[in-house]
């Protein structure tokens, strides 16, 4: 009785779920070069109902339909571009993984670069000031580290 | 009972780290002697309760006590003794209690190793070590206590999370909490020395050690992570760019960073203030790392409102901690002048760069993981940002670190002459470029940035060989030098040895990523097909019955010129009582490649849906991690730290250490 049921569950499973395999053997292309321009273009879609996963990843159904949708519009003859711009006017720009150098999202392109050319400058402007020192006399020692230094030296 | 014994010595802990956080601070303050000494015993007792908590739980996991809330949730008495036990923090609730547990961890260790700290600023770290514990403590009793009970237990569990059954993951959180957690002690420090208004050589002696142990355990902890979603995950990545693995990366490089800048604080005495802030900010980022794992508000804006109370509680001691370590930075880090006087090219300018770079790539990889949250939270405007836009943005400073690394590793302290450096180092830079070229003429590759990647790690791995050579000095004599090579300081070793496993990990992903082979195809059972030069036969699909779960497991044999490999068995698991399918991988493991194996469904025509991998260097990407890990070991055996922590008993015997 309870082996029937596991085989049960274990039967529905795997209807709902195949983990982990993305891309199915009857999608791939059968011209490597079209295959490798789709693979290119899924790592950049996202796949809309998961968990931070392009559709090249995903084992979801959203993303098995938006890959398929993909090979059908490469075999058309149309450019990554334009095959990215159809699937953008569907599901908006959440669907990219790059997100556009445009508007608020070049905050996020140009921070790396700004905060490097602002670090450089800062930098040099301190190595500047360490080069161009002289050699400031020693800070008198303190009271407690005079005795603690007496106290050292008694030691040995 | 137990487990309301250890429930209640996680209350008493949090009693004593409040009268911990307070005592001894005033006592610093008012110069009692008596007030201040009490911070060691208290921070012994409140590890000692912390653990008795701990193992509490531990107890009611390996016992199935199933009147525990926590353990209903996430286990079940047919799972391996192994996961009952790494079930206790495969939690949120247990997790914390791991986070709390290896706090008052390091806050005793400081106890018992800093002896011979000065004994104000010794208060005053394990009082601001104690406080972070406070926080943390109330967080847990409030609001995710473990301890809860059932009022009616059933029967069984409900199993943890299949995914988290692996080995590569039973111990994938303990060392990135020691890591994590790690940090805390440098953020102690650096409280403590703000509110003593002076940091000199001997605070930035006592402050590496504990920043480079938490970032060794921080780099073993990502190296498991990365291994494990490698072969458990199914299709072979080793990074992601999620938002939680993010989580850890932030601080190992703001901690890289750190105890880059320490090294000029201890040597120079310069960098002062700057070392100051990595250090509140490494630890900043592993309260963020904390939030983003534990209030999930990264992956979805809502889930965020699932658990807002904890959400907002974490935000909270985020806000305290890092608004008070500010506050406290704009008051005092002035009053924290340079003394180390040097000239443009030198060392210390050498460690400067690294420190903006390293701070850049991890400001990065924090604005692109916060940017989906920004982006809706100002604009409106739903973006996601993923691996494309972190392998752009991230990689020219990966570079740029690998090209200045060896260059600025050899340069003498104060004055150095950046033509020497460069002379020095021409040879491997021939040696890279001639590879490169090779490579790009001869070879076809997935991808120029991979093969960038694989010619810098050479380049680091060489410099390093190179670099530890020429501190064998001048002439020819090769025994003298040999001899010599073996006398030089555990932290110069540690120093060549960290460096090439850096070039160790950046051949393995270059390596992987340009000449990786991909084959998907349904295969039939005695079916024979060729990847690359390796030759597989699927032999067989049977249903295997695992402890609990149930396996559909391919025998496929591997072979290469007609010598066979081995049998590789990729699975697809089902665990009925957790409800959920997971997958295994087959791997044919090798020093310079793996042969990947995932079992995809089976096709209506009977055969079986297989995509085999020949990744290339895939090993190295962890051995790399392993390599770090080791010079970082050996670089804190070095002889400075042991005299440190022995002061008085060790023998001054006639051992130079070459002074630097």
């Amino acid at each position: 009785m309870k082996v029937v049921w596991i085989k049960a569950a274990v039967a529905a499973l795997w209807l709902i779920a195949t983990p982990a395999f993305a891309v199915q053997p009857d999608e791939v292309l059968a011209d490597p070069a079209l295959e490798a321009r789709a693979r290119e273009i899924s790592a950049e879609l996202r796949c809309v109902v998961c968990r931070n996963e392009s559709i090249d990843e995903s084992n979801a159904t959203v993303a098995r339909d938006l890959r398929l949708f993909v090979r059908e519009r490469i075999m058309m003859g149309e450019t990554n571009e334009q095959v990215m711009a159809e699937v953008v006017d569907r599901y908006g720009e959440y669907v990219l993984m790059r997100p556009p150098m445009s508007g608020s999202n070049l905050a996020l392109w140009l921070a790396g670069p700004a905060l490097f050319l602002i670090g450089i400058g800062v930098a040099a402007g301190f190595i500047r000031s360490r080069a161009r020192i002289t050699i400031p006399e020693e800070a008198a020692l303190s009271a407690e580290e005079q005795a603690a230094l007496k106290r050292i030296l008694s030691e040995k | 009972m137990i487990v309301e014994l250890g429930h209640f010595a996680l209350v008493l802990a949090f009693a004593v780290a409040i009268f911990q956080m307070i005592v001894p601070m005033i006592g610093a303050q008012k110069n009692w002697s008596a007030w201040m000494a009490v911070a060691s015993p208290a921070a012994s007792v409140q590890f000692g309760l912390v653990a008795i908590s701990f193992a509490a739980l531990t107890y009611a996991f390996v016992t199935s006590d199933f009147s525990l809330n926590l353990v209903v949730a996430n286990s079940h008495t047919d799972k391996p003794m192994l996961y009952k036990i790494s079930g206790v923090w495969g939690n949120h609730e247990g997790s914390l209690l791991l986070w709390v547990l290896t706090l008052a961890l390091f806050g005793a260790s400081a106890a018992w190793f800093g002896g011979n700290l000065p004994p104000r600023l010794r208060a005053r770290v394990l009082a601001v070590q104690s406080s972070v514990g406070v926080a943390f403590y109330a967080f847990i009793l409030f609001t995710s206590n473990p301890f809860l009970r059932l009022e009616m237990p059933p029967f069984n569990g409900q199993d943890l999370n299949p995914l988290l059954q692996d080995p590569g993951l039973a111990f994938h959180p303990p060392f990135l909490y020691l890591g994590y957690v790690g940090l805390s002690m440098a953020f102690s420090f650096a409280v403590a020395a703000l509110i003593e208004g002076r940091v000199d050589a001997a605070w930035a002696r006592w402050v590496r050690p504990w920043t480079l142990a938490a970032w060794v355990f921080l780099t073993i902890g990502i190296g498991l992570g990365s291994w494990w979603a490698y072969y458990e995950l199914g299709w072979g990545g080793f990074w992601f760019w999620d938002p939680v693995e993010n989580a850890s990366f932030m601080p190992w490089l703001i901690a890289a960073a750190l105890l880059h800048s320490a090294i000029v604080v201890e040597k120079r005495e310069a960098l002062k203030s700057w070392t100051i802030l990595l250090a509140i900010l490494a630890f900043g980022f592993s309260l963020i790392g904390t939030f983003i794992v534990r209030s999930g508000i990264i992956t979805s804006v809502h889930a965020f409102a699932n658990d807002p109370e904890r959400g907002m509680f974490i935000l909270l001691i985020l806000a305290v901690f890092m608004g008070g370590a500010f506050t406290l930075y704009a008051l005092r880090a002035g009053a924290m002048e340079a003394k180390g006087v040097f000239s443009t090219v030198s060392r210390e300018s050498g460690l400067v760069l690294n420190n903006l770079l390293l701070a850049v790539s991890s400001l990065v990889v924090f604005i692109g993981t916060i940017w989906p949250l920004v982006s809706e939270m100002f604009w409106d405007r739903t973006v996601s940002v993923g691996p494309p836009f972190f392998n752009a943005a991230f990689t020219p400073f990966a570079f740029a670190i690998a090209i200045a690394l060896p260059i600025g590793a050899v340069l003498p302290w104060k004055r150095a002459r950046l033509d020497r450096a460069v002379r020095a180092m021409s040879g491997v830079a021939a040696l890279t470029l001639a590879l490169f070229g090779f490579l790009y003429v001869f070879t076809t590759g997935n991808s120029l940035a991979g093969l960038i990647t694989l010619a810098l790690g050479v380049w680091l791995v060489a410099a390093s060989a190179v670099d530890l050579w020429q501190r064998t000095g001048q002439g020819r004599d090769i025994g003298a030098k040999l001899a010599r090579l073996t006398r030089l300081p555990r932290a110069d070793w540690g120093k060549a040895i960290a460096h090439a496993g850096v070039g160790i990990t950046f051949i393995g992903v270059g390596g992987l990523v340009t000449y990786q082979l991909e084959d998907i195809r349904v295969a039939q059972i005695g079916e024979e097909f060729d990847v690359g030069a390796y030759h597989l036969t699927l032999r067989d699909v049977r249903e295997v019955q695992g402890p609990n779960y149930i396996s559909t497991m391919a025998f496929i044999e591997v072979a290469q010129n007609g010598e066979i490999l081995g049998v590789l068995n990729p699975e697809k698991r089902i665990y009925p009582v957790a409800g959920m399918p997971t997958t295994e991988a087959g791997i044919d493991s090798g020093f310079l490649r793996d042969v990947y194996v995932a079992l995809g469904d089976p096709q209506l025509d009977g055969g079986w849906a297989v995509r085999t991998w020949i990744k290339p260097f895939a090993n190295w990407i962890w051995g790399g991690t392993i390599i770090m890990s080791l010079g970082g070991f050996l670089s804190l055996s070095d002889r400075r730290y042991r005299v440190a922590a022995g002061a008085k008993r060790e023998p001054s015997t006639a051992v130079g250490v070459p002074a630097e």
